[in-house]
């Protein structure tokens, strides 16, 4: 069960890795990569008990909390002006 | 007991993992941004939940309980907080949002940005 | 309590209580984490939790907004009913998601929150991020911008019922 578990939760993480390419705006490419970043959290307490080391669950916490730190961080870029400019240009082109 | 605790993890994690997908599915089926945050707030809430929960019963004992619940605790409370700053970040820059036509006449006008 | 500046005199009659129960989670947060019974290692840990305290005292964020202990007799109620709808929304969005996009109406409105302190909007609008399907975009004074996937959704939540429910958890303090 804990293999098919991983497995289920490697593809999930597949896909989220496809919209993140694909996606056609920054917020997508974020959006696919805090799923990303939480499956990854799942994945490590999976592996943890698969591989009997309980220890994997720290590490786990610890990711979470970076991930969620590194999202806010790029939305606080996200606010710049230099960014905002950028970004009107990039959606004005993928609506054409 | 054991086999009870056994199959009752089985049960959940495959509930779970039913849900993660179904998440995963619905991010790439989606129309926009807006949409594919609720898919994903399948995945955050309560597939999460019901993997930590079939991991919990696999072991009941001790301290490793208490990290899984930690864990659990930390998701539920960092994914809101995050698909909101999402959210409004994507609103304030004018994200283009396919909405449905039809249903206008039930509320209110959506605020201006 | 209902107030949102909170005058000296209510502070000083509130910030033991905060403290103890701030200085009680980072003991669990530092024990689960480490789990160490050396008495060296303890020391030192129960010497980061007082630097800790006497940081947050300095930096003045110790208040009732950062640690709402007046709401913990009421709380689990609620989060065991919060728990029900957020199974019931997950049902419904993994339905709408496998039936594909003809079946969603995806809508953005603006509803009126009925809390009267900050840390009730707060909790009001976190629940309805929580819940699948219903996502808070904007919250500016009362009024709070919704976007849902289907609309039903903002029916029910029209109705009013979360709304009541934390209005009641807000008062019992």
């Amino acid at each position: 069960m804990l293999t098919a578990a991983t497995i289920a939760i490697l593809v999930v993480m597949f896909l989220a890795i496809i919209r993140c390419i694909v996606g056609p705006t920054l917020y997508d490419r974020i959006l696919a990569f805090n799923m990303f970043g939480t499956k990854t959290v799942l994945l490590i307490s999976i592996l943890g008990f698969l591989m009997g080391r309980p220890e994997f669950l720290d590490i786990a916490l610890v990711y979470a909390l970076i991930n969620f730190i590194s999202v806010i961080g790029v939305l606080r870029f996200s606010d710049s002006v230099e960014f905002k400019h950028q970004d009107q240009a990039s959606t004005k082109e993928s609506k054409q | 007991m054991n086999i009870l605790l056994e199959i009752g993890s089985g049960i959940c994690l495959l509930l779970g993992c039913f849900l993660c997908l179904s998440g995963g599915v619905g991010i790439l089926r989606f129309p926009d941004f807006f949409t594919r945050m609720h898919a994903v707030g399948v995945t955050d809430t309560l597939g999460a939940g019901m993997i930590l929960i079939g991991l919990m019963l696999q072991n009941p004992t001790g301290l490793v309980l208490l990290k899984l619940l930690m864990i659990l605790l930390l998701t539920l409370f960092i994914n809101p907080t995050a698909s909101h700053a999402l959210a409004k970040a994507a609103l304030r820059n004018n994200l283009h949002m396919v909405l449905d036509e039809s249903t206008d006449k039930g509320g209110d006008k959506p605020s201006k940005p | 309590m209902n107030d949102n500046k909170v005058t000296l005199e209510e502070k000083s009659k509130y910030w033991p209580v905060h403290t103890l129960s701030l200085g009680i989670t980072l003991s669990l947060f530092w024990w689960i984490n480490s789990n160490y019974s050396n008495l060296l290692l303890l020391s030192l840990g129960a010497a980061s939790i007082l630097l800790v305290l006497f940081i947050a005292y300095r930096m003045d964020v110790i208040d009732h907004e950062s640690q709402p202990v007046h709401l913990s007799i009421k709380i689990p109620g609620y989060l065991l009913w919060l728990t029900k709808e957020i199974i019931l929304a997950n049902i419904s969005v993994v339905k709408h998601i496998w039936l594909g996009n003809s079946s969603i109406s995806p809508t953005l409105v603006t509803i009126d929150a009925s809390q009267r302190t900050d840390l009730g909007k707060v909790i009001y609008a976190n629940s309805i991020t929580l819940t699948p399907g219903t996502v808070t975009v904007d919250l500016v004074g009362d009024r709070m911008t919704i976007h849902a996937l289907i609309k039903e959704n903002i029916d029910t939540l029209k109705a009013g019922e979360m709304d009541r429910r934390v209005t009641e958890l807000e008062n019992k303090c």
